[in-house]
């Protein structure tokens, strides 16, 4: 085949790409008749002193000051820049540039590829990366003002009683967990609940927010907390909400400096109390709520006497795992024992620091926590 | 997190030397200064560094507010003078770096002893009786230009170009491996750069000032400099035989010469 492709003229000037070259300033020494019929202009009319920013629109020449020479200059190759060339009739043309600048000569070379489509298509994405980041950021806001809707910013001020309660949610925060608590006056005293509803997302989201309602809204008929409980539960049934929730249900009556709590467990972790030198489990455990009929809930009458601690939390903080280890009760109760000494906020806040830490800061489920502290 | 590691300041020549500062402009970092700088190692303390959300700072300490305006970034410049405890220190400004020198020395005029404003601009936007190249809507093109132009960043590049690489296979894969960025930032910081409006504070730079001018700067045209020079009591304008807006980079042994002569 001697003969067909050896003339070099002819591979340059019909290449199927645009040539161009320019002294180290940009002026335009040589082009090549594919990219004059790109452009549309004549011959002779870009080697006329005319200079390869001349060529670009305004915003590419600024990116080609700021960018595109600066990188030249370091790497002596560039690859791949977008940019708009002006066509001889004012029209644009969307390129692809590739650039090397030789030493010898000192000239910089360019190939330009005709880049339509594959620019529009480009331009598509983009817009489409823009929609779904702004989606993802709006998702992430709803998910946080959910969230905080779940878990009050403040609890109330009780006399004689430090409370306090610490929430951690899951990963980053872009994904509404099921965790709540809530605290509140009540004829006669006062009524905390801590829970969990099972799973993630706004399904979940939905039946949180009836299982808060439910306990605010259910003492005012049903005094004891088993009875509270057994409230959410028929209401979780004939809403079919589909979702089980876990949770802890609390009445607390002031009695001189001491408290009386009465507490009842729905399937849900026992909370600890500190009271001397022991850490103990407090209240029996019960049925989980949203799953059947009747549920046989129990309640227990504690008596909390100054300097007691009690902590309720969700199973974020025990089923915190760093590889196959579990963060587990011991670990809980040990933590509680040294802490007890702190007040309730500095007690919630270690339990929620060390759960965290554990799973190396990024927890994998919701953590909630309340701590009552009489003080001595 | 100190300053030296957020701005990614790298000191060299000699320790007791006169300070001597070199600041980048939009669209690079300190690498802009890799022919130039080391003119100076002998005589003085070279101090190199990167904006935040440029180069290799840490990305994380940008923040939208603080860089909303040159100021956030002339603080960034104190932040490093107070770290390294210069005073009367040489500050060479790159393009938009000129400006934020002068509003540095304006602030802290104790720690600037000379300012260098390699291709200033004090506002790159047309305005009535004043030229400075540009309209709203080129400003407009630009950060389009951008766009398309930081495809390549992606999640599975942020790593590397942020310094932190987990696979780093992935730096040599990097089709153009200066000077990128965040896109998001890198269009924040053109906007401010390109928005900006600071004639009003060249009558107030206080310490004598070196203008270098390239011709045929598309960015920062002649008569923008002479304006500079006009406005800026004690400076002294050059016009170089370098074209383009990176003198520093396309005629290093020009601009050397220029600012020594200048010292």
């Amino acid at each position: 085949m001697d003969g067909i492709e050896d003339d070099f003229e002819e591979l340059y000037e019909h290449a199927p790409c645009g040539f161009l070259s320019t002294l180290p300033d940009g002026t335009i020494i040589r082009v090549n008749r594919t990219l004059l019929e790109l452009t549309g202009y004549g011959p002779g009319e870009l080697t006329g002193g005319m200079r390869i920013q001349n060529l670009l629109a305004v915003g590419d020449r600024i990116f080609y000051e700021t960018h595109f020479a600066p990188l030249l200059a370091m790497q002596s190759v560039v690859r791949e820049i977008a940019v708009d060339v002006r066509r001889a009739d004012g029209t644009r043309l969307p390129v692809l540039l590739n650039a090397v600048m030789r030493d010898d000569p000192r000239v910089i070379r360019f190939c330009l590829f005709a880049a339509t489509d594959r620019r529009e298509y480009e331009r598509e994405l983009l817009r489409a990366r823009q929609r779904a980041e702004r989606s993802e950021a709006e998702a992430r806001e709803l998910a946080r003002t959910l969230q905080r809707s779940f878990i009050p910013p403040t609890l109330p001020e009780i006399p004689g009683l430090q409370v306090a309660g610490a929430f951690r949610p899951a990963g980053r925060g872009d994904v509404v967990g099921g965790d709540f608590y809530d605290m509140h006056e009540t004829a006669g005293g006062w009524a905390l609940a801590l829970g969990d509803v099972c799973g993630k997302g706004v399904d979940a989201a939905v039946v949180t927010s009836l299982a808060r309602y439910t306990l605010r809204a259910a003492p005012i008929r049903e005094p004891s907390p088993s009875a509270v409980l057994s409230e959410l539960n028929r209401t979780l049934l004939r809403e079919r909400a589909g979702r089980f929730v876990t949770a802890v249900y609390g009445r607390l009556v002031p009695a001189g400096r001491h408290f009386r709590l009465t507490v009842s467990l729905a399937g849900h972790p026992h909370p600890l109390r500190a009271a001397g030198d022991a850490v103990g489990e407090i209240g029996r455990p019960g049925n989980v709520l949203g799953l059947l009929p009747t549920v046989r809930l129990t309640d227990v009458d504690v008596d909390l006497a100054p300097g007691d601690v009690v902590l309720f939390y969700t199973d974020g903080v025990v089923e915190a795992r760093r590889g196959e280890d579990l963060y587990g009760e011991d670990r809980l109760r040990r933590l509680l024992g040294a802490s007890r000494a702190m007040d309730a906020a500095g007690i919630a806040e270690a339990v929620v620091d060390e759960a965290v830490a554990f799973q190396s800061g990024l927890p994998r489920d919701d953590i909630a926590v309340v701590v009552l502290k009489i003080p001595a | 997190m100190s300053v030296k590691v957020r701005n990614n300041v790298r000191v060299t020549g000699r320790a007791d030397g006169r300070p001597m500062v070199f600041a980048h402009g939009f669209g690079c970092d300190q690498n802009m200064w890799r022919l130039v700088a080391p003119a100076f190692e002998d005589d003085h303390r070279v101090v190199l560094f990167d904006y935040v959300g440029s180069g290799h700072s840490d990305l994380s300490a940008y923040s939208p507010e603080r860089y909303s305006s040159l100021q956030g970034y002339a603080q960034d410049v104190l932040d490093v003078c107070a770290e390294l405890d210069l005073t009367d220190a040489v500050f060479v400004g790159h393009s938009v770096s000129a400006m934020i020198g002068a509003l540095a020395a304006i602030r802290e005029p104790e720690r600037f002893g000379a300012l260098v404003m390699v291709g200033p601009s004090p506002r790159y936007i047309d305005d009535e009786g004043y030229a400075g190249g540009f309209s709203a809507a080129d400003i407009e093109e630009l950060l389009e230009s951008l766009d398309s132009n930081y495809l390549g960043w992606s999640s599975a590049m942020a790593p590397v170009i942020m310094g932190n690489p987990e696979r780093p296979e992935l730096g040599a894969e990097l089709t153009n491996s200066f000077c990128r960025t965040d896109p998001d930032i890198a269009k924040r910081f053109a906007t401010v750069t390109f928005m900006s409006d600071n004639r009003a504070d060249l009558a107030r730079v206080p310490v004598p000032c070196l203008i270098l001018q390239c011709s045929a700067d598309v960015i920062a045209p002649v008569e923008v400099g002479k304006y500079v020079h006009e406005n800026i009591p004690r400076s002294e304008l050059v016009l170089m035989r370098a074209t383009g807006h990176c003198p520093n980079l396309s005629a290093p042994e020009e601009t050397v010469a220029a600012i020594k002569a200048f010292l």
